[in-house]
């Protein structure tokens, strides 16, 4: 939260390794002591943290989208007033989450350009379209049902201000899940049609949902070193096995069932066992080929560049304002 | 074309009348009018504060974190500023 102001002096001393503070870094991490922005770190933490906190705040803006799109149609008042209150909640999320980033010292305005740009990924769920207002329930009851279960953890991760920002976003989350929860629930209680189509919703979202929390452990690209460092304090399948386990009898109440024939309960561990997923989806969905990726972010783009001329404006007022100042300072 | 950089601010908010305002992040903003109301919307959404200041980041001086030890340590070994250093006999009760 300091970055501009205080890591500008720093130069390129931050990215020179240096295996005394390297190992007097991984003592402090041990002893689950804080890291803080002006604290020493190594290059390839604040590397691994920029990479993984800017793409969580990515995360949080692109999913505004889907369910931006049902705000005009909400079906009644009380839920157009709680999606309009969820949607500005994801906004505060990515600013937050930007906020942090920030602080190891690449700024927002580079951030974002290279989320536009294509450079830089958001979570895949976002690349799945939002058909029916069911949806919007699916969406809060398992995307961020799905993203508590990840973001849990982060509130104690070894880096102090992303872990702060996890804590307010944790915190704001949990009515999110709940209103997504109510939505399918009063779906399942309506008509047959209308219960069809919480079904269909758990239908399409159910796998795409599993793949959120990422590749099965063997294949995991980042693991190791973010769980040495304390970014990470759970693996994705174990994750996912949590999740999957609240998930279950969540559907049993609402009458709903989930599509996956191979699920069972396994009579010695307790855990749902669930059928394997398709991991080509995903790596599809992450290539740029998913059903809405060049949608999403041709949105984005847009948004980007209508606002344009609110940022020049804003700037220049600013800037007239302040040469007026220093001109009456100096008379 | 890269986007140009906007000022950051930190932001304090105080959450009820008689405690102090407390550093709850920062934003963005182009000049001060901007980034109030930027914090109203970023951080009192359910109404956490009754007062917010905004304080451009770059008029913050902090300390630094490797002189940690200079700055803090002469008081760790100060204990009798701790009123449980004094021994008071248990006739004498609460003081």
């Amino acid at each position: 939260m300091y970055t501009q102001a205080l890591n500008s002096s720093d130069g390129d001393e931050r990215f020179v390794e240096d295996a005394s503070r390297a190992a007097a870094f991984q003592a402090r991490i041990d002893d689950d002591e804080r890291i803080e922005p002006n604290d020493w770190m190594p290059a390839a933490y604040r590397k691994t943290l920029t990479r993984q906190i800017s793409q969580h705040a990515h995360s949080e803006i692109v999913g505004m989208l889907p369910e931006g799109n049902w705000i005009t149609r909400a079906p009644s008042l009380r839920r157009k007033a709680a999606l309009l209150a969820k949607v500005q909640d994801e906004c505060g999320h990515g600013l937050y989450l930007y906020a942090a980033a920030e602080t190891l010292g690449t700024s927002r305005e580079e951030l974002v350009d290279a989320m536009l740009a294509g450079k830089s990924r958001y979570s895949s769920i976002f690349n799945y379209p939002t058909l029916t207002w069911a949806d919007i329930g699916a969406i809060g009851w398992l995307v961020d049902g799905a993203a508590i279960m990840n973001q849990i953890p982060l509130c104690r991760c070894s880096y102090g201000p992303y872990a702060r920002a996890m804590i307010r976003v944790c915190k704001e989350e949990s009515f999110h899940q709940r209103q997504g929860f109510e939505i399918m629930l009063t779906l399942c209680c309506g008509t047959a049609e209308q219960k069809a189509m919480a079904q269909n919703a758990l239908d399409r979202w159910w796998w795409p949902v599993l793949m959120m929390f990422g590749p099965p452990d063997q294949a995991s690209q980042h693991s190791d070193t973010s769980t040495k460092w304390k970014i990470k304090r759970f693996s994705n399948d174990e994750l996912r096995q949590k999740f999957v386990d609240a998930t279950v009898p969540q559907a049993e109440f609402l009458g709903l069932t989930i599509p996956d024939p191979g699920m069972k309960q396994n009579p010695e561990t307790g855990h749902w066992d669930y059928s394997e997923i398709d991991w080509t989806e995903f790596k599809q969905v992450l290539a740029g080929n998913g059903p809405c990726n060049r949608d999403r972010l041709a949105a984005r783009r847009k948004a980007h560049d209508e606002g344009a001329w609110v940022r020049d404006a804003a700037a220049a007022y600013a800037a007239k304002r302040e040469s007026r100042r220093t001109a009456q300072a100096a008379e | 074309m890269a986007t140009p950089n906007t000022p950051l601010w930190e932001v304090f908010i105080r959450s009820r009348n008689g405690l102090a305002h407390k550093h709850v992040g920062s934003l963005h903003a182009a000049d001060a009018t901007l980034a109030l109301q930027a914090a109203r919307d970023l951080y009192t959404r359910r109404g956490e504060g009754l007062s917010i200041w905004v304080v451009p980041s770059s008029a913050i001086t902090a300390s630094d974190p490797s002189e940690k030890g200079m700055m803090f340590e002469p008081a760790e070994t100060k204990i009798y500023r701790h009123p449980t250093f004094y021994d008071v006999p248990e006739e004498v009760g609460h003081m």
